[in-house]
């Protein structure tokens, strides 16, 4: 295996020859503002430009709405919004990257698609011990260099427990049992 | 009783399908060849029909159908010659089988005679060739053949249930004789039992129902493993195994009696019971006897002999005229067995349920382009549409009602229980259902279970006194649970009444209290109280029993009601009951809806909720202690909600002069004004999920797609009514009461470009 620093010296061109191994997946990335970021390109259901989206109520200003899909209804969420960046200002040239979790789909709202990178699993560095107030780490899976960006990879996942209020529906869920114990 | 007329009913409609195949199967009989996938299909036919008019005691018309079996077993094992003579009487022979049938469905008995000549014909064949007709062919090797492993094919119910029979019967006696297999003054049931996947997941157990089998005669139990996957497929929680009971029984053992046994997982399973007395259908002893069959008696299929025997009676020179009779009176003599359903799989309904939500889309498209046509030109096109948008909401209504269930599918379940709870409670309780054949929708119909039951456990255990308690305050010992059903304003009603003590309200608050769930000190009304109830973790039972109490119950089934579009109430008063209303669409796919307009979004209103929409005047609209507005209409006053502020919508109209108000209607019949911009008009629209990708909203019911491709949340009613009073008593009320007449004070003047 190649060194790290060897990593960032040839960058793309590792991504072309090492496209078959093995312990590499793919990742898609976008950018939102200045930043990059990554999602494995298995989760990737489809990149459409943007169409006006429909409000839903009392929601974070990071869920955008809903679009029509061909027929099913899907949420959209800000990324910019989410990381504290104010709603986007959308125009004709914004993307919407459909993704697949789980049995649901979403979408979520970047500035523009920039790359697909295949990217080795022990290329992938933790995230920083950052203060869990300002960062939830929940969602970050890690950080990759591709030549001189950082680009943060994204767990779907996990990013989207939280914005759809899956969470607190859990939470919910187990208010019973946590009274029961009270009791 | 009225399983078996279940049963009957499947049996007649199977039968007019198995007539026409064997029809269309004889029709392409051709003299010299025979194709034997097509003389078995028709064997099989016959043989179904034969084997499910046994169950049901139609003795006559299995008689008959022996006879033709006979001779179709003759023509399958190539000891029958085809010929177009035989062709001819075979199908007056399925002619006069089908006019059996129509006299067992009408239950009467044939008129004596009905098939004589047929049966003369039929017999006259099997003799015309004794030498090879009884002959040659050990039937036993046949057999197999003649009922391919095949389950789903057209034999259907009884013909599989005849094959585990015809199985059973191999296994048996191997190639032995006429013989009865079923002992003197016994019953043999075979009993096919195939649970679905889940049954253990809802708590049923599959070995208790076998062992009452066991219970009801001498049983022998097979089990199936072959759906079995490999262990690495395996899924600890699903079932995979299924089981063919052989049950030799007194006859005193009936079908109610073995239906019992399945009665809590009649839904969840398939089966499928064939019962056989001991003189195996009509197989007249005396032929045996007098076989003139020269090859052993072993070796010949039961049936074959029999018939073989009979002396080959006279009735000849007829063959030309059953002919002219099978083709004039055929038609006519189906006709009295035509069968009134068609059974159609689920994925073809659901294809055309989508796409007539498609249609109803796109036409709601056109609508909306060419509203914008000029006046008066387009006449003839517009009368077209309005045309066309009729037959779309007919055709959406027909395409539903075939979906429709009625529900006493879930309202049978309920006796048991009832009796299941009153026992492990000692109360007494008597279940009174009524309107079990209102129809609604399959999907609706299957989601009820779980909340009717927990339900109906509720009252059981929380609801109804004790005898002894109900006596002493001169109630009757038996408490009543009415459960009842019934449409109302396009939804269908449910309510589950008791009459019982009604809940106590001063518990149910102190209860909430400690619980944390209502602040100490705070005024609740009655309605309020009650609906306590439903909130996560609430329980009053002082002891938590094994029926409920554990708190989770109404709390779950508020949820499982509201996911279906639905909305549960109580009404209770103390000492005398309580009720509880439910109230679900009929359909979760299409509703009529108005679409409404507020700031840059579109909402669509159900229609069954709307009472008027009006512009009211300044001098109608008050302030209500500060707290709301309300608003005059019709001589009652209105509360009015601002769906803007409830949704935080900007761009909206927010002085009610100028905006619109909708005057909606709970189903509990509470009236709110809904102030919107502007109503756009009526549409019918396709459901569409907004928890498949997403999750609930309050006052968000569902979403759909309007005609411009864009999405439009179509509103809940109730669930606005809820946010409104949240709005009204949680926030120390922003500025709005007096800005309705005053529209100076804004409160946000950053929203307020109107």
């Amino acid at each position: 295996m190649t060194t790290s620093t060897a990593l960032t010296t040839i960058g793309s061109t590792r991504t072309d020859v090492m496209s078959v191994n093995a312990s590499e997946e793919q990742y898609v990335t976008f950018t939102v503002g200045s930043e990059e970021y990554g999602v494995n390109i298995l989760s990737v259901r489809e990149i459409r430009g943007w169409t006006p989206e429909s409000r839903l109520p009392n929601l974070p200003d990071y869920v955008r709405g809903v679009i029509n899909l061909r027929g099913i209804i899907i949420p959209i969420f800000d990324l910019r919004a989410r990381f504290g960046g104010g709603a986007t200002q959308v125009t004709k040239r914004h993307v919407v990257v459909v993704i697949q979790v789980g049995e649901r789909t979403r979408g979520i709202l970047v500035d523009a698609i920039s790359d697909i990178l295949a990217i080795g699993h022990d290329s992938i560095k933790p995230p920083p011990d950052v203060d869990s107030g300002m960062v939830d780490a929940e969602y970050l899976s890690g950080l990759y260099t591709a030549e001189n960006r950082m680009v943060t990879l994204l767990n779907v996942e996990k990013l989207f427990s939280t914005e759809a209020g899956e969470a607190a529906d859990a939470a919910a869920a187990r208010v019973p049992l946590a009274l029961d114990k009270a009791h | 009783m009225e399983d078996l007329s279940r049963f009957k009913q499947t049996y007649f409609d199977e039968s007019a399908e198995l007539l026409a195949v064997a029809e269309s199967g004889l029709l392409r009989l051709t003299p010299g060849e025979v194709d034997s996938d097509e003389v078995n299909a028709i064997f099989r036919a016959v043989h179904s029909i034969k084997g499910g008019g046994g169950a049901f005691g139609f003795t006559e018309l299995v008689a008959f159908a022996h006879e033709f079996e006979t001779v179709m077993d003759g023509v399958r094992n190539t000891s029958i010659p085809v010929t177009t003579e035989l062709v001819d009487t075979l199908i007056r022979a399925n002619d006069v089988l089908g006019q059996m049938l129509a006299y067992a469905r009408e239950e009467a008995a044939a008129p004596p005679g009905t098939t004589d000549d047929t049966v003369a014909a039929l017999r006259r064949h099997l003799a015309g060739g004794p030498a090879e007709a009884a002959a040659p062919e050990p039937a036993p090797t046949a057999q197999p053949a003649a009922y391919p492993d095949d389950e789903d094919d057209e034999a259907g119910i009884f013909g599989d249930a005849m094959v585990a029979i015809s199985a059973a019967r191999e296994a048996e006696e191997g190639t032995a004789g006429a013989a009865a297999p079923v002992p003197e003054g016994k019953l043999r049931w075979t009993i096919t039992f195939r649970p679905k996947p889940d049954l253990l997941l809802s708590g049923n157990e599959p070995t208790f129902m076998l062992r009452a089998l066991r219970r009801l005669g001498d049983a022998t139990i097979d089990c199936d493993l072959r759906s079995l996957p490999p262990l690495q497929a395996l899924e600890a929680e699903l079932l995979y195994l299924s089981w063919t009971v052989t049950l030799i029984a007194d006859p005193d053992v009936d079908q109610e009696k073995i239906n019992d046994v399945f009665e809590f997982v009649a839904d969840e399973c398939d089966i499928r019971i064939a019962v056989e007395a001991p003189v195996p259908a009509v197989a007249a002893p005396p032929a045996v006897q007098t076989s003139t069959d020269p090859v052993p008696v072993s070796a010949a299929p039961p049936p074959v002999p029999a018939a073989a025997a009979k002396p080959p009676e006279a009735a000849k020179g007829e063959p030309a005229k059953p002919r002219a009779n099978g083709g004039g009176g055929g038609g006519g003599e189906h006709a009295g067995l035509t069968s009134h359903t068609i059974r159609v799989d689920l994925d073809k309904i659901d294809r055309l349920v989508n796409m007539v939500g498609e249609m109803v889309i796109t036409q709601a498209m056109i609508a909306e382009h060419v509203r914008d046509l000029p006046p008066g030109e387009f006449q003839e096109l517009l009368e077209g549409l309005e045309q066309l948008a009729q037959h779309t909401r007919e055709l959406r209504e027909s395409v539903m009602s075939i979906r429709a269930q009625p529900v006493s599918s879930v309202f049978s379940r309920m006796p048991r229980l009832v009796r299941e709870c009153a026992a492990a409670t000692g109360k007494e309780v008597q279940l009174v259902t009524s309107g079990e054949t209102t129809e609604v929708d399959k999907t609706v119909v299957e989601n009820l279970v779980d909340p009717l039951t927990h339900m109906i456990r509720n009252s059981i255990d929380h609801g109804l006194e004790g005898p002894e308690e109900r006596e002493r305050i001169g109630k009757p010992r038996a408490g009543t649970v009415h459960l009842s059903a019934q449409h109302r304003s396009g939804r269908i009603v449910i309510e589950i009444t008791d009459d019982g003590r009604g809940i106590n309200r001063p518990k149910v608050l102190s209860k909430a209290i400690e619980k944390g769930l209502v602040q100490p000190g705070a005024s609740l009304s009655d309605e309020e109280i009650d609906n306590l109830i439903f909130l996560p973790g609430f329980s009053t039972a002082d002891q938590v029993s094994n029926l409920s109490g554990r708190g989770v119950g109404m709390d779950v089934v508020r949820r499982n009601i509201s996911s279906l579009g639905g909305r549960i109430g109580v009404y209770s008063a103390p000492g005398e009951g309580s009720r509880f209303v439910l109230s679900l669409p009929l359909t979760l796919a299409v509703l009529d809806g108005m679409v409404i307009s507020v700031g840059e979004e579109r909402f669509v209103l159900p229609l069954t909720n709307i009472v008027e929409s009006l512009r009211p005047k300044a001098a109608d609209l008050h302030g209500l202690v500060g707290k709301c507005d309300v608003m005059m209409a019709r001589g009652e006053y209105v509360r009015l909600v601002y769906l803007h502020q409830l949704f935080g919508i900007p761009k909206a109209v927010t002085d009610p002069t100028r905006a619109l108000v909708v005057l909606v209607e709970t189903e509990d019949g509470a009236r709110l004004g809904l102030v919107v911009d502007e109503v756009l008009g009526q549409q019918q629209v396709v459901i569409k999920s907004l928890e498949a990708n997403f999750r609930r909203l309050d006052g968000v019911a569902a979403a759909t797609i309007l005609g411009d491709g864009r999405v439009a949340l179509i509103l809940d009613v109730a669930g606005l009514r809820e946010m409104s009073r949240h709005h009204d008593s949680g926030y120390s009320r922003p500025p709005d009461p007096g800005q309705a007449a005053l529209p100076a004070a804004l409160p946000s003047p950053a929203l307020e470009p109107v």
